[in-house]
């Protein structure tokens, strides 16, 4: 994950606390997305970037999960042609481990 | 109407492992932050040989000894699979050692900023005196100046004056800052800008070689790397084109820089077709050189996952688009496929401005168009990085945009990707894979009628320079030559104005 | 669970680009404090 991105989280959750602040991916891989969702909960695996070694705790979706909760025009117009193109099942599976 | 034709393409890799290690980002970033990284111990053993880089089937591919096509019949693993009779010389380009590279840096450069030690200049010299395109460029005779002890250029680079230059692990010379305080013109900065010329140099050189092309009738050069070439006062002042051009002898060329991100020469080439076609230029080159902030950027994953470190290719591209000579493929002026400011970021509304929206123009459905070329980047690279396959996914992207059109059925989704799909082949220098690399084996495709068209894609990633959080894309239809030259008299269309005016006469006359 | 809670947004430009998700969620009635794009290639 990107040093810039991990350094702007870790200030957010430091501002709004973890239990209010979600994280969101839109990963087109199970591999990298699972890896931006540990990162933002146990740490930077990689120890590249300023989350290394810090565990901020934070949940993480990828937005296919959140299907039922936006509005169904608006995610058909944004998402859904990517629902057809990227493996969904195996991104979710692999995102959904870093949350228990 | 007369549309531009595609006259030719060059095509240049170099394998660049010293500048791997030393330059590219992860490495320089890794070592910043943690300096005793296991990747930085490990990353010298997955560095392959040259041969190695040679026999490797989507380099072969990428110079044009493998058709696209072709590659995807070769097993993966590719590392795994070489073509063992593979020659450094290709249809459309050829691949070059970082020995040699080193020494068109120095012939490139006229601030005498690189300085070779002795016996190194020495070899290399003979080298590049001996090389089929590059013997006798102009500048060759800067391989003879400014030769250099090595205890020299140690005290240059531990001082911090010059930033050093590495072949086959051992230090061979540097490229000195070419300002005392300006940041814009720091020994890195010149480096970079350095290989990106001395590397777009090498591409123009086999353009001109392989095409037939005079340098001389060069009217125009549009350069579309991802560098910026200037001083502290006009940091991207320009101009990477002319330096290119004035040591390629295109004395009668004028140029300029063109950027857009990885998107950078789908816009260049749709200048150049304008250019052409409004005829103010007859001869338009496009072309780009390589970045080194780019190699090895994914090796970290290809150490720890047992890989040869695959990022080591510079890339570099030359395309000539000339006037309709009624043979060569044409460029379709009348379907530019724009991602426009408010087309909106989601794949879909991205998708659509680039591809479908040229394509409803003329009136063509997205299955017309044979091959689609996005961006072609060797998924044996991004793969193992988590990162996917990028040029299948843009095939799957336009696969489903069919489906939602109506324009096929979602069941044969996959089908449809692998009729106008092609195995990504080219390295991940960014501007590099960005649909041109196709534009050569398209050509020959066009012209054997295997293919009657294809859309070359530009997309790129605006966002990454925090001034916009925009996207951008853009693409053009390269199609089979219908045979005739437009010589701008239509006996018709005369005939028939001649007809209106004698009977408005007749009109006006019976008015009276 | 969106529902008046703060969104930091990590898009990927192969995948679903940091935008398309600030529209998506916005309508889930969070609160978007920071949106970004990756980008692999």
């Amino acid at each position: 994950m990107d040093l810039e991105n991990q350094a702007r989280i870790k200030e957010l959750t430091e501002k709004y606390g973890k239990d209010d602040l979600i994280v969101v991916l839109g990963g087109a891989e199970a591999e990298a997305s699972g890896l931006a969702a540990e990162t933002v909960s146990t740490g930077d695996p990689t120890f590249a970037g300023p989350l290394s070694g810090v565990s901020l705790g934070l949940k993480a979706y990828h937005v296919f999960e959140l299907k039922d909760q936006v509005n169904a025009d608006v995610y058909d117009e944004q998402i859904s042609m990517m629902e057809m193109v990227l493996d969904i099942d195996e991104i979710v599976n692999e995102v959904k481990t870093y949350r228990k | 109407m007369n549309y531009p034709v595609v006259k030719g393409a060059g095509y240049a890799l170099i394998q660049a492992s010293g500048m791997l290690v030393h330059y590219g980002t992860t490495q320089t970033t890794e070592g910043r932050v943690n300096p005793e990284s296991e990747h930085l111990q490990k990353l010298p053993g997955h560095l392959r040989s040259f041969e190695a880089a040679v026999k490797y089937p989507p380099n072969q591919t990428y110079i044009g000894n493998i058709t696209p096509d072709g590659l995807s019949n070769i097993p993966r693993p590719w590392y795994e699979n070489p073509i063992n009779d593979a020659d450094r010389n290709g249809k459309y380009g050829e691949i070059m050692p970082e020995d040699e590279f080193i020494g068109l840096m120095k012939i490139v450069d006229i601030f005498d900023l690189v300085v070779l030690e002795e016996k190194f200049q020495a070899s290399v010299k003979e080298k590049l005196a001996a090389h089929p395109i590059l013997a006798g460029i102009n500048k060759f005779e800067n391989m003879d100046k400014n030769i250099s002890a090595i205890d020299e250029i140690k005290k240059m680079t531990d001082e911090h004056l010059a930033l050093p230059l590495y072949f086959e692990g051992k230090l061979v010379g540097c490229v000195k800052k070419a300002h005392e305080f300006d940041d814009a013109l720091s020994a890195h900065v010149m480096f970079e800008n350095l290989v990106a010329k001395a590397s777009a140099v090498f591409a123009l050189k086999l353009l001109l070689a392989k095409s037939g092309l005079d340098k001389e009738d060069i009217d125009y050069i549009i350069e579309c790397s991802e560098e910026a070439c200037g001083d502290m006062n006009q940091r991207g002042g320009g101009n990477f084109a002319k330096s290119i051009g004035e040591i390629c002898g295109c004395i009668n060329a004028t140029g300029s820089d063109t950027r857009s991100f990885c998107a950078g020469p789908a816009h260049a080439l749709v200048e150049a077709a304008a250019l052409v076609q409004a005829g103010v230029y007859k001869n338009v080159v496009v072309l780009a050189g390589g970045c080194t902030a780019k190699l090895g950027m994914n090796s970290k994953e290809h150490v720890k996952k047992g890989m040869p470190a695959l990022e080591d290719m510079l890339g570099a591209f030359a395309v000539h688009i000339g006037e309709n000579d009624g043979i060569n493929p044409v460029i379709r002026t009348d379907a530019v496929g724009r991602h426009r400011i408010g087309s909106g970021a989601s794949p879909q509304a991205v998708m659509t401005a680039i591809v479908t929206d040229p394509l409803d123009g003329i009136g063509y459905k997205i299955t017309d168009v044979d091959r689609y070329a996005p961006e072609m980047q060797n998924p044996e690279i991004t793969e193992p990085a988590g990162a996917g396959d990028v040029p299948q996914a843009n095939y799957k992207m336009i696969a489903a945009l069919a489906v939602k059109r109506g324009e096929i059925a979602k069941a044969d989704m996959l089908n449809t990707v692998s009729s106008f799909g092609m195995p990504g082949f080219a390295p991940t220098q960014g501007h590099i894979p960005s649909g041109v690399p196709f534009i050569g084996p398209a050509r020959d495709m066009i012209l054997s009628g295997k293919i009657n068209r294809a859309m070359v894609i530009g997309k790129g990633s605006l966002f990454l320079g925090r001034l916009t959080n925009l996207f951008d894309g853009v693409s053009f239809l390269i199609e089979k030559n219908p045979g005739t030259i437009d010589t701008g008299f239509d006996k018709e269309l005369v005939r028939k104005m001649i007809g209106e005016a004698m009977s408005d006469f007749a009109k006006s006359f019976s008015a009276e | 669970m969106l529902e008046g809670k703060k969104v930091a947004i990590l898009g990927d430009r192969d995948g679903i680009p940091g935008p398309a998700i600030e529209e998506c969620v916005k309508t889930a009635g969070a609160e978007v404090v920071f949106s970004t794009t990756e980008c692999f290639v």
